[in-house]
């Protein structure tokens, strides 16, 4: 409590009428310490993958990211720890989304998402369906056994939708790992991808810095400064 | 059942742009106002914090800003013989929520239509002949002119402190701004943004081409900046994270930056947030407005009676609004007959990627409106006879951002994943840029907006149900200036460039456009027209309707500009209203 | 009115029987004179001088009703509640006579004789003349009574013995009415008397001694007060007002804003509750007195190198988060970001203001002309103590500034202070 009244505090007062409504009037309503910043994600071992899940998940983000002189692959990226942490918020579970039935068997391509699906189910029954297709077509061994070729020959088949997976459309399942993999390649390092800004550095993307003038007046120049996250970069003085 | 809340003198449904406008506007001349809107509050250094505002994955990607579809959603099929199913996931257009609305993470392109986009029927009949038109259509003329428009247009402009380079004031042609602008009376109020490498050279090929190219307007604005109203704003840091984010450094125009600091101060206004209102309630006889009704965050209902109502809920539902509340005759597709959901309308996207060979076109230092444009195949600026189709497309060379999940491009034809994905994304992202045109959508028969007969919200209402889909018309148009932004791309320089064609039926998932306009379109002629030229409706006299819902049909532009227009157009009908309650227009 | 006066006995029979400038001068000497009969223009002069003292700031509870008291004020000692000074009969100062308001504003002292705690600036008020305290007093009586009773014993032992004020008012207050300067100007002496008395700008602007006083030889040198920074307002060139015109003080006091600066925290609420009301001429006369009353203030310490590793982490700091608003040059934006660059509130002695609002961010004032109230957000949950140190340090010694560095554990304690304790800092 500070010495000199809040007499602003008026504006967030529940009144009678509407009682449940948050009423605002005459002063724009603000509080000390108010912010909504992304919890960082708990570093080490899985949430939602079991360890054979994870080992699966890990040599798929490395093909379709691999290591290279351009970089690290998706999984030294942190790119499996990104998609399990996702898994368990609402995301994992699409919450946010519409997921009213009846939902339809023969939608058209242009009216989109209609699986009832959620992420979670599609990583949990998917890598199953992928666990017992491996198993029965290369001789017991499983994807994260298998070596580069084989492994890029199936997910092809899998992106193509001619790959049968047992009980489960191996396109989906290709499809959410793709794109959770650009998301964690790409994604502020805070969601647990992104590995000390790899992603950043194979394009050059500068991160969070917002202020972008001087690139502005001098059009047709390289970028010099190193890319800044939310949590900072090694120049603030700690390691994330 | 519903308890009733002391009366107040208007109640406005949704506060966004429009909202935020008229609450002030007729809360200074001391009326009783109170603002219903479902989302929550927002603020620059809370919600848009600078720590936490620039996260992609968060806003760009989860729609952390957005309407959740659970919340309320659309059902949507290409044509009327398909069933429409829900858009479970938000793709082709991201409805906004909360206080702002979708002017919190608007990219901030600010335009006036052309004059012709006015009177475009009676236009194209005086030039090509009835017979041009495409088949099918409700194209019809406005009911209001660009020259009756002028001064509200100059009003918002201001407002938001527009910053661009006028070409045409009073009829003085100025240089270096757009020679096909319809006469505005002053300069705009903050200079154009700096353009960029990939501008420059759009610039000087569109030149060479013997097109007129020009600054893109934008609310994003080029420097500090106090408006009317007494707001302040800064100017803009080409920071990259303007559209589906709200702006930390208060340089873009917003209700948050440009109304709702003196707003709230003005002592008759209240604002209720986290309060969605499910219906506009009628007299006996349908004719007057008596209030509104609403549910708050514990799932109970109040009544709040009011003399005058402002559907102010962007533009899709305040039609789902007024067909829930049966104001006004549903359109039926099949007789042709009714209004509420007639004349739903879109926007085209096509255009020209353009690589090269070598350039650091700095992706990432943007801003949502940075721009160069060229509206020389815009509206009827050129002779349509040979084409055969009507509409244009303002032609823009910009990128609004170098977000890397959604933007990591490569040329046609790279796998998608892998060591060549890799090497094409990190050869690529500084080394392209494109050339787009957005153009206009005609309104049809057989695009329209009505409640879904299957799918409801979660309190119980039937979702509205958007059945669309581009027609020849569009896509003829669309692909046509696809090649002329091709043209363009090459003139700049580019090794290569890849055309992107208008093609398929009109799909929810990639991300086209948050210009969804009609519905509850104005006009002269009550069989064709939800509302008069004033936006007041024809059947309930207390009830106004604002946004791009209004619109005819839509022209090769962002709506914005015009909708910031309408409602100080409106407002002036709306305080004549107040003086004499009743039709303001007599048939 | 009427019915006070013939409780003294001083009736309609003795007016009528008496010359009327006998019965004036009577009347005018008497407790409870009237004064004009209607009341608006005591009125007027009364609220006006109240707005110069700020009563409502201190005597109004968070949502309560404007003077009927309740405030809890920290001070050194404890928790003091305010008293409330609406002229109800029981809990307030219905019973009070002019002479008893008198008393407890010139002389700290309550009409029963026992000791008010200096938390009340009478030091200050002393100053104010009788005239000004009776057109208070006529104010407040003229307010709507309000039943609110206060719990005016809460300070711990040894605090709460009040007579104990006797031995504090012996070493560190002299009762005593303002005296103007015969050398200085009107518009000087005006100055002093609203800054010396009714403003008490020094209460918060000046340090204080181990035992709660305002140290005298220290007058407006600046203060650490509830974890803020009440500048120096001397006539300093580095920390104090040296830079700043008559016209910029004036402006910073009726609007909040400068070119350079934006009033917030406890200021922010001077501005919008007291100077934002006060005259133009009365403001020009404040800016005056303080810009020629001379200038006091420590000399700048040797800033650190630019190579320094603090300042070094300080400018990568500076130029990822803040530059985006306050600009590379630390020039700031006029009417929303303050200027970081040769501003004097960047460089007290004292960063408590600075690292605290980039803990925990800040609203600027906002007035009908200028509403945006522009707001610093809060960034004590992205920011370590370190990192938050170096970027103040640098923000303090860059561009010309010179200024203490500031350390880790500074930014600790006051975050422990300040800080919403879930919102750990995220590279933690």
């Amino acid at each position: 409590m500070t010495r000199r009244s809040l007499l602003a505090s008026a504006a967030l007062l529940i009144t009678t009428v509407g009682a449940h409504a948050r009423v605002v009037t005459k002063v724009l309503p603000w509080r000390p310490n108010e912010a909504y910043p992304v919890p960082p994600i708990s570093p080490g071992g899985y949430l939602f993958f079991t360890s054979g899940e994870a080992a699966v998940v890990d040599a798929i983000v490395d093909r379709l990211i691999p290591a290279d002189d351009l970089g690290p692959g998706g999984k030294d990226a942190g790119v499996t720890v990104f998609i399990d942490r996702q898994l368990t918020g609402p995301y994992g579970g699409h919450d946010w989304l519409y997921m009213q039935g009846p939902f339809s068997l023969t939608p058209l391509p242009s009216q989109g998402l209609q699986s009832p699906l959620t992420p979670r189910q599609q990583y949990r029954l998917g890598l199953a369906a992928l666990a017992s297709y491996c198993n029965a077509t290369f001789g017991g061994r499983g994807f994260a056994q298998l070596n580069p070729d084989e492994q890029d020959k199936l997910l092809t088949g899998m992106e193509k939708s001619e790959v049968k997976l047992p009980g489960f459309d191996s396109r989906m399942l290709f499809n959410a790992v793709h794109t959770n993999t650009m998301e964690g390649y790409f994604a502020d390092p805070i969601y647990g991808g992104n590995r000390d800004m790899a992603g950043w550095k194979l394009v050059g993307f500068p991160g969070v810095r917002y202020d972008f003038r001087d690139v502005i007046d001098k059009p047709n120049q390289t970028y010099a400064l190193p890319p800044v996250a939310m949590q900072g970069r090694p120049a603030w003085g700690e390691q994330n | 059942m519903a308890r009733r809340l002391p009366r107040k003198d208007v109640v406005i449904v949704g506060l966004g742009w429009t909202g935020s406008i008229l609450a002030y506007e007729l809360a200074r001349t001391g009326l009783e106002v109170v603002a219903i809107e479902r989302g929550p509050w927002r603020d620059t250094a809370t919600d848009f914090n600078i720590g936490t505002a620039p996260d992609e994955l968060r806003y760009a990607v989860r729609h952390d800003v957005f309407l959740r579809p659970k919340q309320e959603t659309l059902t949507m099929r290409n044509n009327p013989s398909q069933t429409a199913l829900p858009i479970r996931k938000w793709g082709s257009f991201l409805p906004g929520n909360g206080v702002g609305g979708a002017g919190v993470h608007w990219n901030g392109q600010t335009w006036r239509f052309l004059p012709n986009d006015f009177r475009i029927r009676s236009h194209m009949i005086e030039r090509y002949g009835e017979g041009f038109l495409p088949e099918a259509n409700h194209i019809q003329d406005w009911p209001v002119s660009y020259d009756e428009l002028e001064p509200y247009y100059d009003k918002f402009e201001y407002l938001a402190g527009i910053s661009g380079k006028a070409g045409n004031i009073k009829g003085d042609m100025q240089p270096g701004g757009n020679p096909f602008e319809g006469a505005r009376s002053r300069e705009y109020p903050t200079p154009p943004l700096k353009q960029g490498y990939a501008q420059e050279l759009f610039t000087k090929a569109a030149t060479g081409l013997g097109l007129h190219p020009f600054p893109r307007p934008s609310a994003n604005i080029s420097a500090a900046y106090t408006n009317p109203y007494g707001c302040s704003m800064a100017p803009c840091t080409y920071c990259g994270f303007c559209e589906r984010f709200g702006c930390a450094n208060y340089s873009k125009a917003s209700p948050q930056t440009c109304v709702l600091p003196a707003l709230i101060r003005e002592p008759t206004f209240e604002a209720r947030t986290d309060s969605e209102v499910t219906k506009v309630n009628l007299s006996g006889d349908g004719k007057t407005a008596t209030g509104v009704t609403y549910v708050d965050l514990n799932g109970e209902e109040w009544e709040q009676p009011a003399d005058l109502v402002l559907l102010c809920a962007y533009g899709l539902f305040n039609v789902r609004l007024l067909l829930l509340s049966n104001i006004g005759k549903p359109y039926d597709p099949g007789r042709n007959e009714g209004v509420v959901g007639r004349n739903y309308a879109y926007q085209t996207g096509s255009g020209s990627t353009a690589f090269f060979e070598d350039a650091k076109f700095n992706p990432f230092a943007a801003a949502g409106s940075l721009g160069a444009a060229a509206d020389d195949y815009n509206s009827d600026n050129f002779d349509h006879a040979p084409h055969g189709f009507v509409g244009g497309a303002s032609i823009t060379c910009a990128h609004t951002n170098g977000r890397p999940i959604l933007y990591h491009p490569t040329p046609r034809g790279t796998p998608t994943w892998g060591s060549k994905w890799k090497k094409a994304v990190n050869e690529t992202y500084q080394r392209v840029t494109n050339v787009g045109a957005q153009g206009s959508v005609m309104s049809y028969r057989n695009n329209f907006l009505d409640l879904d007969p299957t799918y409801k919200d979660p309190l119980g209402r039937p979702l509205m149900r958007m059945t669309f889909d581009y027609q020849d018309n569009e896509r003829k148009m669309a692909n046509w200036m696809a090649e002329r932004c091709d043209e363009v791309a090459k003139a700049m320089g580019a090794k290569a460039t890849q055309l992107n064609r208008l093609v398929g039926p009109w799909s929810v998932v990639p991300y086209q456009t948050t210009h969804n306009t009609g519905g509850a379109v104005f006009g002269n002629d009550p069989n064709t027209s939800v509302l008069n030229r004033y936006l007041q409706s024809w059947d309930v006299s207390n009830v106004f309707v604002m946004g791009a819902s209004a619109f005819p049909q839509n022209a090769g532009y962002n709506p914005t500009g015009t909708v910031g227009a309408l409602t100080y157009w409106s407002l002036d009908a709306i305080q004549k209203y107040l003086r004499s309650p009743g039709p303001l227009v007599q048939l | 009115m009427m019915r006070r006066m013939n409780a003294d006995g001083i009736g309609t029979v003795l007016i009528g029987h008496l010359k009327v400038g006998v019965v004036l001068a009577a009347l005018l000497a008497t407790d409870n004179a009237i004064a004009d009969s209607d009341k608006y223009v005591d009125n007027m002069r009364g609220r006006a001088l109240a707005t110069v003292g700020d009563c409502v700031a201190c005597h109004t509870a968070p949502g309560g009703v404007p003077f009927a008291g309740g405030l809890a004020l920290q001070t050194p000692f404890g928790v003091i509640m305010t008293p409330n000074i609406t002229p109800d009969d029981a809990t307030g100062i219905g019973r009070w006579s002019r002479d008893m308001f008198a008393r407890a504003v010139h002389e700290g002292r309550r009409p029963d004789g026992s000791y008010l705690y200096p938390a009340f600036p009478y030091p200050y008020y002393t100053k104010v003349t009788r005239q000004d305290t009776d057109a208070i007093y006529d104010y407040l009586r003229a307010l709507a009574p309000v039943s609110n009773s206060v719990n005016r014993n809460t300070l711990p032992f040894p605090f709460s013995i009040r007579s104990a004020m006797l031995g504090w008012n012996a070493l560190f207050f002299s009762s005593g009415d303002f005296a103007p300067d015969p050398k200085r100007s009107e518009e000087f002496n005006r100055g002093a008397y609203l800054v010396e008395g009714l403003g008490h700008c020094g209460a918060c602007h000046t340090p204080l001694n181990a035992l709660g006083a305002n140290k005298a030889d220290h007058f407006l040198q600046g203060n650490n007060i509830d974890d803020w920074t009440a500048p120096n307002i001397t006539n300093d060139a580095r920390i104090g007002l040296g830079n700043w015109s008559v016209d910029e003080i004036v402006q910073y006091l009726r609007t909040g804003q400068t070119r350079t600066s934006l009033a917030s925290g406890p200021m922010k609420e001077v501005v919008e509750n007291s100077t934002s009301k006060m005259p133009d001429a009365d403001l020009k006369a404040i800016a005056t007195y303080l810009k020629e009353r001379g200038a006091a203030g420590a000399p700048a310490p040797a800033p650190p190198s630019a190579s320094d590793p603090q300042m070094r982490i300080g400018e990568a700091v500076f130029i990822d988060t803040c530059s985006a608003c306050h600009m590379r040059t630390g020039a700031g934006v006029e009417h929303i970001f303050p200027r970081l660059s040769g501003n004097a509130i960047v460089t007290q002695d004292d960063p408590t203001t600075l690292v605290r609002i980039i803990l925990t961010g800040t609203r600027g004032a906002g007035t009908d002309a200028a509403p945006t109230s522009p707001a610093m957000p809060s960034l004590g949950y992205r920011l370590t103590d370190s990192q938050l140190a170096a970027v103040v340090t640098y923000i303090r010694n860059n561009w010309g500034n010179a200024a203490s560095a500031v350390t880790a554990d500074t930014v600790k304690a006051l975050r422990d202070r300040v800080s919403n304790p879930s919102l750990q800092a995220i590279s933690r």
